[in-house]
């Protein structure tokens, strides 16, 4: 389990390392990116449970996203892969409950279920791939001021920066924790009990709660007043418009017509 | 557990999201007129104290398995039902984006079941009222533990009807909630001890943090009947909406070669996934037929089918065609500072 985690908090550093480079894809202002991905996740779940063709071509745009963003594809999909049981875990019953025959492609039979769980991995690869995609090319304080911009509450994009900037520095204090209780217990082989394990997340707390007071006095002695500006500009210019009109347009488009239908049609010389 | 946005229709995460949205307005606002800005350093760094606090595992004696803080209740008992609401969605979103935890629609989910049921159900209806000010061990322990079992059972309960509703699983209602609600007890106890002992570690050293706590909280300021009424009408409004929207454009649907054949037991009993009721409407027109049959509109459906098929591959390959020339010719792969093989 902890090795999740830690393995966890070191993507996080890769994905900021990745969020910092100077890509066509990075420098577009952090609000455009926000809007199309939210109006990629409404389309691609807004498919009923059997579509499989429809979903396909919003791969279109994470494939896009990845070349201009020049993003490691090996490490996202190591990503998609680590939180993946919990949707295959539901997903997995629907073949076992719905039997009935949809597709007969020669001597085989396909049932729904097997059908909806096939199409219940694409939404999860698309909608997860879209969050994570939305990270590595952005950034996590970019998408707070992108969060502000588009009329969050100050507080929260406050909180969200301020959970951000301590993260590193509480996490780095729990791991030489475990590894101080690691080094001195022998015969325990590392396993925490109750009783410690208490003692350890009492202690971490009590250093948690008196670094907020040294914060707080310093942010007083930096004139804090309760409020936080921030001086960053960001440009919601033309290429901006371009990105989230066309990809808005495309998804809608892809939606609601037989795009896919048609280009198939096409290529088959059927009709 | 964090519910996920492959399991949701838009629907189902839209009322979330209003909901959850709202909440957070509401708790921003109270927050700003508390006029405490000590808060604010407080909740940043307690945030990020649940994620430290969770790498830290102990052994379940006789199980094998291990536990963990999930720490919603007790940041509700630091911080108070407003601030700590707004410091569980931090903690979500971050969970959500860097972790892939859910996903971006779910979290509107994911903060009401693990921020809203804490900070405004479990916390002021039952820990307060068993805990009080003034708490002893005893006290301390049953507070948390119903509070935490309680909360959770409600979340887990909650991960079920939105599945349910949305209607992508397959799972009957009876046997996904025989399933989560057990798991899910077993987690509110651990939590509820977990919270138990580190709140009664933290009166044993400071006290003082938790009397201040306790009275930086009167419960006389948390009116819950205007808020449940705005999300009640919230939740209305979007669910209404949307599933207008989804009954209104049915047709894109139409071209699917999956929806093509009778399924009638699929019906939703609950009448509320719109979208796949307008698809069963349709469909149960064309009962038994398979793709099997050779007579003449079927062919021609299959054909369709097939192509569409075909049509979305094609895409799907003019993509990442066109995403490697990006690739290749974007500048910044040769100052990359981790080069990788792709």
């Amino acid at each position: 389990m902890s090795t999740k985690i830690d393995r966890a908090f070191y993507d996080i550093g890769h994905l900021d390392i990745l969020a910092e480079a100077d890509t066509p894809l990075h420098r577009l202002d952090p609000r455009a990116k926000v809007l199309t991905a939210v109006v990629f996740i409404f389309s691609v779940v807004s498919f009923g449970k059997y579509e499989i063709a429809g979903l396909l071509p919003f791969f279109f745009y994470p494939a896009v996203l990845i070349g201009l963003g020049n993003l490691p594809l090996s490490f996202l999909l190591r990503k998609l892969l680590l939180v993946s049981p919990f949707v295959i875990f539901i997903g997995i019953f629907n073949p076992w409950l719905d039997r009935q025959i949809l597709v007969q492609l020669g001597p085989i039979g396909i049932s729904g279920g097997w059908i909806s769980f096939f199409s219940l991995i694409l939404r999860f690869i698309l909608t997860v791939g879209a969050a994570l995609l939305l990270i590595a090319s952005t950034g996590f304080s970019t998408i707070c001021m992108a969060l502000e911009k588009l009329g969050a509450p100050r507080v929260l994009v406050i909180q969200l920066l301020m959970l951000y900037r301590y993260l590193f520095v509480l996490v780095g204090e729990s791991i030489r924790m475990i590894r101080a209780h690691s080094l001195r217990s022998f015969n325990g082989k590392g396993r925490i009990g109750y009783q410690v394990f208490l003692q350890m997340l009492g202690n971490l707390l009590l250093r948690t709660l008196d670094r907020a007071q040294r914060i707080h006095l310093a942010m007083l002695s930096r004139a804090f007043t309760g409020e936080i500006r921030v001086i960053r500009q960001y440009r919601f210019g033309l290429r901006e418009l371009f990105f989230l009109g066309g990809f808005s347009a495309f998804f809608i488009c892809l939606r609601f017509t037989e795009l896919t239908s048609f280009l198939g049609q096409l290529t088959m010389g059927i009709k | 557990m964090h519910m996920a946005d492959a399991l949701l229709s838009p629907a189902v995460g839209g009322v979330m999201w209003t909901a959850t949205a709202a909440t957070t307005v509401y708790c921003s606002t109270k927050v700003r007129q508390s006029l405490d800005d000590r808060k604010i350093p407080l909740m940043g760094v307690l945030a990020a104290f649940v994620f430290a606090a969770q790498m830290i595992n102990f052994t379940i004696p006789g199980t094998g398995s291990s536990g963990h803080l999930g720490g919603g209740l007790l940041l509700t008992i630091l911080l108070g039902p407003h601030a700590a609401f707004l410091a569980i969605a931090s903690v979500l979103v971050v969970q959500a984006l860097f972790f892939a935890d859910g996903g971006l629609l779910a979290l509107g989910c994911n903060i009401f079941h693990m921020g809203f049921i804490p900070c405004f159900i479990a916390y002021p209806l039952i820990y307060k009222k068993i805990v009080g000010h003034i708490p002893t061990k005893g006290r301390l322990l049953i507070g948390s533990l119903l509070s935490a079992v309680i909360g959770l059972q409600l979340g887990a309960f909650g991960v079920v009807m939105e599945t349910t509703l949305s209607g992508i699983s397959e799972l009957p209602f009876s046997t996904f909630i025989m399933m989560m609600q057990p798991i899910h007890l077993a987690i509110g106890i651990v939590e509820g001890l977990v919270t138990a002992g580190i709140v009664s570690f933290i009166w044993k050293a400071r006290p003082e943090i938790l009397e201040k706590a306790a009275i930086d909280q009167p419960m006389g300021s948390l009116v819950l009947k205007p808020m449940l009424i705005g999300l009640a009408l919230a939740t209305v409004f979007t669910g209404g909406f949307l599933s207008w929207y989804a009954s209104e454009n049915p047709d894109g649907l139409e071209w699917s070669m999956f929806r093509t054949s009778g399924q009638e037991e699929l019906e939703t009993p609950t009448g509320v996934h719109k979208t796949l009721e307008g698809v069963q409407g349709k469909t149960a027109v064309l009962p038994d037929y398979g793709f099997r049959n050779t007579a003449g509109d079927d062919n021609g459906r299959l054909g369709t089918s097939v192509s569409g098929l075909l049509g979305g591959l094609l895409v799907l390959l003019l993509g990442v065609l066109v995403g490697l020339v990006l690739k290749k010719r974007s500048p910044a792969s040769q100052n990359h500072p981790h080069p990788h093989p792709h």
